[in-house]
């Protein structure tokens, strides 16, 4: 039996949600180029897909581009038919950050199998349909009508605080992360950030900036194809035992050099970009210890581990067991503090290493760290 | 003193993604740009658009190579340095070379292309990065046999994802623009399923991602922000300690990406009595750099290695989990951290080009 503070989401509920999506067949599919900053290319991208469906026989029309006068662009505007914008509203005060709000109306009204919508995240003028183009962009999903649309990260709003960190500033406008989550597709589109510093391009950003903000888009893209590659497997039965990402577990007792193992668990786990998870197997009460051992649980918590507490009289077996349910790549225990004497039943820190197969076991010395 | 090349890689998840076609639009780019740029190999696969790219840039013929009475073409390393272009566009990175030639890999062929002072443009996928060996087989069920060592990707000075969704590169399979149509269907069932290929991209994000995380720590010169996390204590020293196990090759592989992450040295040791048996695992050694030292044959293995350990200044052992005596030695050595590494499961060969 095992008591968690933490529950992974039930498969079923999952498999129920993708269902429920999946019956709202007359949804259309949303594709999203992401791009790590301005001028990456993803508009060019975005355009180049509609390009390859009309070729390929499908009714395609631009709801919305954002024209830079890009040669390459204007060649594709004189081939792709555009829904013209909305015209502000009279009254409307037109500020910086709000562009010309898609006309939902007209395009719903033409209704093409394909519609390109660039810049996801712009606010719309003031007494729009909706506040958001984002908004407008569900509308257009809803009634069918496949999306392919560009956003750049410092669009996500979940994203923006650590976009803020590293270029000092933040877009008024954003998505919510939410969004490009639940897109059918999301397509990464990557250049060098020299690309963006070299004469002419006139990026304000550094190279350093810029690399900062590759690294993050990469990661965030990464993430949603975990999440995605999570409901493919619950939802085809497939039961995971590897992990494309590191996940490390560390094996908590009052005694063990805990502070140490967290330490070592949660440095890997950032450069590597994984889960960090701790467990702590009781087996009865703890007395005096107690109170070491939540200040261990304490501090795996603060660095970000999720923790969880099971219980079995055979720790050693609960310990993998867990480990395997949770696809664990790298358990981390601690030595032992007896000695070892002959005859003497194995401890539970020698079962897991010879019986972990699957995942890299490290045994900690007492009393230092790494 | 002469400027080394420039090296560009354009890492994909599997072929069809696109990534001779974006060398190719990069090789046009710089072309257009005054560059002189020429194709040093490129391998069409009947593929239109990506042929289309090639217009306009001189290829360097190929060479060929006699093998006990058979042919063999592959690309003209030395005609590529002696026309000495400002760039180069080379393909499939990861690629052996054809019996006969000069050098076993493309990859040191492309070596050799930089040491002349030329840029290189080049593609490859994500399972052919050594380290990655182990979690492509757990993946894929499919070992990977032409590999590229971790510290030659390292030496590049950009790393460039091309991304396209699985589905994406489903369609293209089917609708036989990757491979003919007996081949993909093939692919389809095996390589090409949707869970592997999800899979294999989110890999490719996450070492692309690592690559770039490497850059901003020497552009900025210190340590990426784990503001959070206290600094490691001590400064590390693996060793590896190899046996005729076969995990031996999975176990080195592991210590190395871990040496790397922490930016520490890394050995290995071996019983003279082994020596032998372990030849093809002290290959791997020196392709990843690790220095193997001999231990004279004696009835305690164990004792030897924790001996040498403890006078090496050694923080970390590496052992695969069926090493005899490992349990004696983790008794010996209670002050230092010992790592059993993860075998994986049964494996088939398996290769998919382009």
């Amino acid at each position: 039996m095992s008591v968690s503070e933490y529950h992974r989401p039930d498969p079923d509920a999952l498999l129920q949600k993708i269902h429920a999506q999946e019956s709202a067949a007359a949804r259309g599919r949303l594709k999203i180029f992401f791009g790590y900053a301005p001028r990456v290319g993803k508009s060019g991208r975005m355009f180049d897909e509609g390009l390859r469906r009309l070729a390929r026989g499908q009714d395609v029309v631009v709801g919305a581009i954002q024209r830079t006068g890009s040669e390459h662009l204007e060649a594709a505007l004189k081939r792709i038919e555009v829904v013209p914008p909305q015209t502000p509203p009279p009254q409307a005060q037109m500020t910086p950050g709000d562009a010309e709000a898609i006309d939902v109306e007209a395009i719903l009204r033409r209704n093409p199998q394909v519609c390109l919508v660039d810049e996801l995240a712009r606010s719309n003028p003031p007494g729009s349909r909706n506040a958001y183009r984002w908004q407008d962009v569900e509308q257009i999903l809803a009634a069918g009508i496949t999306v392919v649309g560009a956003v750049n990260l410092q669009h996500v709003f979940e994203e923006q605080d650590a976009v803020e960190r590293i270029t000092g500033r933040r877009t008024p406008n954003s998505v919510p992360a939410k969004f490009i989550q639940q897109a059918d597709e999301l397509v990464i589109v990557d250049v060098p950030a020299e690309d963006l510093v070299r004469p002419g391009e006139r990026s304000d950003l550094s190279t350093l900036q810029l690399t900062e903000l590759r690294e993050l888009a990469l990661l965030v893209a990464a993430q949603v194809v975990e999440e995605q590659l999570q409901r493919y497997m619950a939802v085809h039965g497939i039961r995971q035992s590897w992990s494309t990402q590191e996940r490390i577990l560390v094996c908590l007792t009052p005694r063990s050099n805990a502070r140490a193992m967290i330490e070592s668990a949660a440095r890997a786990t950032r450069r590597f970009h994984g889960q960090m998870l701790a467990v702590f197997v009781r087996q009865g009460h703890l007395g005096r210890e107690e109170a070491a051992l939540q200040e261990n649980l304490e501090y795996a918590r603060k660095l970000g581990a999720e923790v969880h507490i099971l219980q079995g009289s055979d720790p050693a077996s609960v310990i993998l067991q867990f480990a395997r349910s949770e696809r664990v790549t790298q358990l981390y225990i601690g030595h032992t503090q007896r000695r070892r004497w002959m005859f003497c039943r194995k401890s539970p820190a020698e079962r897991i290493l010879q019986e972990g197969e699957g995942m890299d076991v490290r045994l900690f010395p007492q009393g230092s760290a790494a | 003193m002469k400027r080394r090349g420039r090296l560009w890689i354009f890492l994909g998840y599997a072929a069809g993604v696109g990534k001779t076609y974006q060398m190719l639009v990069e090789a046009q780019r710089l072309r257009r740009e005054g560059a002189d740029v020429v194709i040093g190999y490129f391998e069409p696969h009947g593929r239109v658009e990506t042929i289309a790219q090639t217009e306009g840039l001189e290829f360097v013929p190929r060479a060929h190579y006699q093998h006990r009475g058979s042919v063999f073409e592959d690309m003209d390393t030395e005609a590529v340095i002696r026309r000495k272009p400002q760039v180069v566009a080379v393909d499939e990175f990861a690629h052996s070379n054809a019996p006969g030639a000069p050098r076993p890999k493309r990859w040191q062929d492309v070596m050799a292309i930089l040491d002349a002072g030329i840029d290189v443009l080049t593609s490859m996928n994500v399972q052919h990065i050594e380290s990655l060996n182990d979690q492509v087989l757990q993946i894929t069920h499919i070992r990977v046999r032409e590999t590229v060592p971790d510290w030659v990707l390292h030496q590049a000075d950009e790393v460039v994802v091309v991304d396209v969704t699985p589905r994406a590169l489903i369609h293209r399979l089917e609708r036989g623009v990757v491979y003919s149509p007996e081949k993909a269907a093939r692919a389809l069932q095996n390589f090409f399923t949707e869970a592997n290929l999800t899979a294999l991209r989110e890999l490719s994000l996450r070492r692309a991602a690592q690559q770039l995380n490497e850059r901003v720590t020497e552009l900025s010169g210190t340590q990426p922000a784990e503001t959070d996390v206290p600094p490691p204590p001590r400064r590390e020293s693996i060793l590896l300690w190899l046996t005729p196990n076969p995990s031996t090759a999975v176990l080195i592989r592991r210590g190395r990406r871990v040496a790397d992450y922490l930016s520490c040295p890394c050995t290995a040791v071996y019983c003279a009595r082994d020596e032998a048996s372990i030849e093809p695992w002290l290959n791997i050694c020196r392709n990843l750099r690790i220095d193997a030292e001999r231990i004279p044959d004696q009835r305690k293995v164990a004792a030897a290695v924790a001996a040498y350990a403890r006078s090496n200044g050694t923080t970390q052992i590496f052992v695969t989990r069926d090493t005899p005596g490992l349990t004696h030695m983790i008794h010996l050595v209670r002050d230092i951290q010992v790592t059993v590494v993860a075998a994986y499961a049964a494996e088939t060969t398996h290769t998919l080009s382009g």
